[in-house]
C-alpha cells in the first residue's frame, strides 16, 4: 500500500487546539493583556507597560503574602511528609484491615474544600466549637479571629488533617512494592529497625514521596478555599496567602491590572518551581533512584 | 560452618492439617554435611522453597526441629542462625556502595572498622569486585548484583551455611555459566556448606556433590549426579531428570523377565513377586534401534540435536524416546527397539525395586 506524504494529519490536531485556546491560551492572554493597561471603565484601556509588574515588584503587600505562603508550604511539608510516612509504616501489610485502614484514609481526601473550611470554622469556635470551647475551658487561650497564632495553627492543623492521607497512601503504596526478600536479606544482615528504614524503605519510597510532595506543594502554594472559608485572610493579614491576597486585589478593589501582574508572577513562580521538581524527578529517574 | 540436622521435620500452611495432603513439606530427616555443596532440585511448588525458609529461620515448621550442629534453632530467629542467603531476585542497598554493602553485615554486628575494610577487601577479591568497590550498587548489572548478595553472606567468617534460593533466574544466559563456575570454585576453596535451590537440573548438577530431589513435598531421591542418572530411586526422577527423561513401560516380572504386553523383554537381574503399579524403566540413552531384536515400535519423529539424534516413537502405543548416535542410519527397516539388560530398573507403585540379590527395601523410602 502506498503511503501518501501530506499534512492532513494535523486536521486531527484541531479539536484539541481549539478546547486549549478557550480553556487556557485566551484566558491567559486576557491577563497578560489586562497586565499592561490601565482602565477607568466604560471599556477604555490604556497601555502602561511594565508599571504595573514594577509596582508589585516594590509592594510590601505582595512580598508579605509570599513570605507567608512560602512559610505555609514550608510547616506543612515539613508535618505532613514525614506523618504521612510513620502512619504508612503503621498501617497493616495484608488482611482485612488494609481495606478498613484505606477507607478510613481515603475519607479527609473526598470531602470538599469549604465543607473542610466550615468543619473547622465551627470546630475551632470559643462559644459552640469543640475544640474552641474545650480549649479554652482547660485555660488555653485560643481565639482564631483575634490571635494570630491561633489563626495560623487552626490552618496549618486543618491542612494536616485534609491532606496527610494522600502522603500516606502514595507512601503506603511505595511500602507494599518492597519484596519480602529485602526484609529477609537485613534480618540475615542484622540491620535493626532504624537501617531498615533507611536503606530499604526510604530510597525505596523516593520516588512516590517525590510526587508526594510535589503535590503537597503545588496545592498548598495555591491554597485559597479553606482558609478563606475559616479565617478569611486573618485577623489582620496574618493568613492572607498569596491567593486570598490575589482575589482581594482583583475582586475586592478591582484593581485588575495589579492583579493581572501580580497572577502573571505568581504563575511564573509556580512553573519554576515545577520545572525545578521535574527537573530532579527525572533525574533521579536518570540514575534508576525511583 | 556446622552441620545441619533436620529431625522429623515437616510443614503446612493451614492451621490445622489433618491429611497428608495438606502438607507442603512432607516428614522428613535428614542431615546437611558440614561443607558439602547441594542442590535442591524439584518443579516449581514441590516444597523447596518452604524447606529453604524454614533452614534459614524465615518459617517455623509445623513439626520437628532443625539443629545446626547440636544446637536447637527451631525457634531461634534468621537473625541468631548466622545463615547467609541469596535470593531470586538480587538484594542489594541501592543508595549505598558496594564498599558498604559488603561491610554492613560486620558493622551491624559491632565489628572494628579495620577488621570490617580488612575483610571487605578480601571479600571483593574472592567475587572479583575489587574495581567497583567505590561504585554506587543501584547502577550495576544484576549479576554484579548477586555476587555482592554472595559477599553480603561471605563476609562474616562464622556463617553456617550459604543459601541460594533460585540464584540464577534473572541473569543473563552466559553470564550463569561463569557464576555458577565461580560460585563452585568458591566452594571448594572456602567449604562453606551450601544448600542451592533450583528448577533447573543442569545447575544442579553442575553445581553439587549431592542432588537432593523433592516432589510433591516430599524428598524422593538424595544422590550425587551419577546415582540420580543410573538408578532414579522415583520415576519422577528418571523424568525430571535426563533430556528426556526415562522412558517407562508397563510390565508383569517373572524372574528376569519383564513382560510387556506379551512380549518379553530380558533383565539383568532376578526379581520377587511385585504388587500394585508396576513398570519398567529405561534411559533413552540405553535403548537401541534394531531391525529383528527387542519390542515392536514405530517411528513417529526424529529430533536432531546435533551431537546425537532424539527418535521420538511409539511401543504399544505409548511415547517412549531413544537416543541414537549421529551416525547411526535411521531407515524403514528399524521397527524394533531393544534395552540394555543391566540398565533397567524395575518400579513398583513408582518406586525403585532393588533387585533380587541386594534387596533390602525400597531404596527412596530410607530419604
Amino acid at each position: 500500500m502506498d503511503k501518501s506524504v501530506n499534512n492532513k494529519a494535523w486536521f486531527l490536531v484541531l479539536p484539541v487546539l481549539f478546547l486549549v485556546a478557550f480553556s487556557a491560551v485566551i484566558p491567559l492572554m486576557t491577563v497578560v493583556n489586562y497586565s499592561v493597561q490601565d482602565t477607568f471603565g466604560n471599556n477604555q484601556f490604556f497601555w502602561v507597560g511594565l508599571e504595573w509588574f514594577e509596582e508589585m515588584l516594590q509592594s510590601d503587600r505582595m512580598w508579605n503574602a509570599l513570605g507567608r505562603q512560602a512559610i505555609f508550604s514550608a510547616v506543612i511539608l515539613a508535618i505532613e511528609v514525614p506523618l504521612g510516612i510513620l502512619v504508612a509504616l503503621c498501617m497493616p501489610k495484608r488482611g482485612v484491615w488494609v481495606s478498613v485502614c484505606l477507607v478510613l484514609m481515603a475519607l479527609p481526601l473526598l470531602i470538599p474544600w469549604n465543607v473542610v473550611g466550615t468543619i473547622w470554622q465551627i470546630f475551632g469556635r470559643e462559644d459552640i466549637g469543640l475544640l474552641g470551647y474545650t480549649l479554652n475551658m482547660l485555660g488555653i487561650s485560643y481565639n482564631y479571629t483575634q490571635s494570630s497564632i491561633s489563626a495560623w495553627i487552626t490552618v496549618v492543623v486543618m491542612d494536616v488533617w485534609h491532606w496527610t492521607s494522600l502522603v500516606a497512601l502514595l507512601a503506603y503504596a511505595g511500602l507494599q512494592s518492597i519484596p519480602d526478600a529485602y526484609y529477609q536479606a537485613a534480618k540475615i544482615d542484622q540491620a535493626n529497625r532504624w537501617k531498615v528504614f533507611r536503606y530499604i524503605e526510604l530510597p525505596k519510597m523516593q520516588g512516590v514521596l517525590m510526587i508526594a510532595i510535589l503535590l503537597r506543594f503545588m496545592d498548598s502554594f495555591m491554597i485559597y478555599t479553606e482558609p478563606f472559608v475559616v479565617t478569611g485572610g486573618g485577623p489582620g493579614n496574618a493568613t492572607t496567602f498569596l491567593s486570598i491576597d490575589l482575589v482581594k486585589m482583583a475582586l475586592g478593589q478591582f484593581d485588575l491590572g495589579p492583579a493581572a501582574a501580580f497572577s502573571l508572577m505568581y504563575f511564573l513562580v509556580v512553573m519554576l518551581i515545577s520545572w525545578v521538581f521535574y527537573t530532579v524527578m527525572t533525574n533521579l529517574d536518570k540514575r534508576g533512584g525511583a | 560452618m556446622a552441620k545441619i540436622t533436620l529431625d522429623n521435620l515437616a510443614h503446612s500452611y493451614l492451621p490445622h492439617p489433618k491429611s497428608e495432603d495438606d502438607f507442603a513439606l512432607k516428614e522428613l530427616n535428614h542431615v546437611w554435611a558440614d561443607g558439602e555443596a547441594y542442590a535442591l532440585l524439584g518443579a516449581s511448588g514441590c516444597g523447596k522453597s518452604t524447606l529453604l525458609n524454614i533452614i534459614s529461620g524465615l518459617l517455623r515448621p509445623s513439626q520437628g526441629r532443625v539443629l545446626f550442629d547440636d544446637r536447637d534453632v527451631t525457634d531461634a530467629p534468621t537473625a541468631a542462625r548466622n545463615i547467609a542467603q541469596v535470593f531470586q531476585f538480587p538484594v542489594v542497598y541501592d543508595t549505598m556502595t558496594v564498599r558498604d554493602n559488603l561491610a554492613f553485615p560486620l558493622r551491624n554486628r559491632g565489628r572494628d572498622e579495620a577488621y570490617v575494610a580488612a575483610r571487605v577487601q578480601e571479600i571483593a577479591k574472592m567475587i572479583g569486585m575489587e574495581a567497583e568497590l567505590d561504585q554506587k550498587a543501584r547502577g550495576l548489572t544484576a549479576d554484579a548484583k548477586q555476587k555482592i548478595s554472595l559477599g553480603r553472606g561471605m563476609v562474616r567468617k562464622d556463617v553456617n551455611a550459604l543459601l541460594f534460593d533460585e540464584p540464577l533466574t534473572v541473569i543473563d544466559p552466559h553470564m550463569k555459566w561463569a557464576l555458577r563456575t565461580q560460585l563452585k570454585s568458591l566452594h571448594h576453596q572456602f567449604g562453606h556448606t551450601m544448600i542451592y535451590v533450583t528448577h533447573d537440573q543442569t545447575e544442579a548438577l553442575t553445581f553439587a556433590d549431592k542432588v537432593v530431589v523433592m516432589h510433591d513435598g516430599r524428598v524422593v531421591q538424595i544422590g550425587t549426579p551419577q546415582e540420580l542418572f543410573e538408578r532414579p530411586a522415583h520415576t519422577f526422577v528418571g523424568y525430571f531428570i535426563g533430556s528426556p527423561g526415562m522412558n517407562l513401560l508397563p510390565a508383569r516380572i517373572e524372574g528376569d523377565i519383564a513382560h510387556v504386553e506379551g512380549a518379553a523383554v530380558p533383565l539383568g537381574h532376578g526379581y520377587g513377586a511385585l504388587s500394585g503399579k508396576v513398570e519398567i524403566g529405561v534411559r533413552p540413552e540405553f535403548a537401541r534401534l534394531s531391525a529383528d531384536e527387542g519390542l515392536p515400535m514405530t517411528i513417529r519423529r526424529v529430533e536432531d540435536v546435533g551431537r546425537h539424534k532424539i527418535v521420538r516413537a511409539e511401543v504399544f502405543g505409548r511415547e517412549i524416546n531413544i537416543i541414537a548416535p549421529e551416525g547411526e542410519g535411521i531407515g524403514p527397516d528399524k521397527t524394533r527397539v531393544s534395552f540394555d539388560p543391566d540398565r533397567i530398573n524395575v518400579y513398583a507403585d513408582d518406586w525403585l525395586v532393588p533387585p533380587m540379590a541386594q534387596r533390602s527395601g525400597p531404596v527412596g523410602e530410607a530419604a
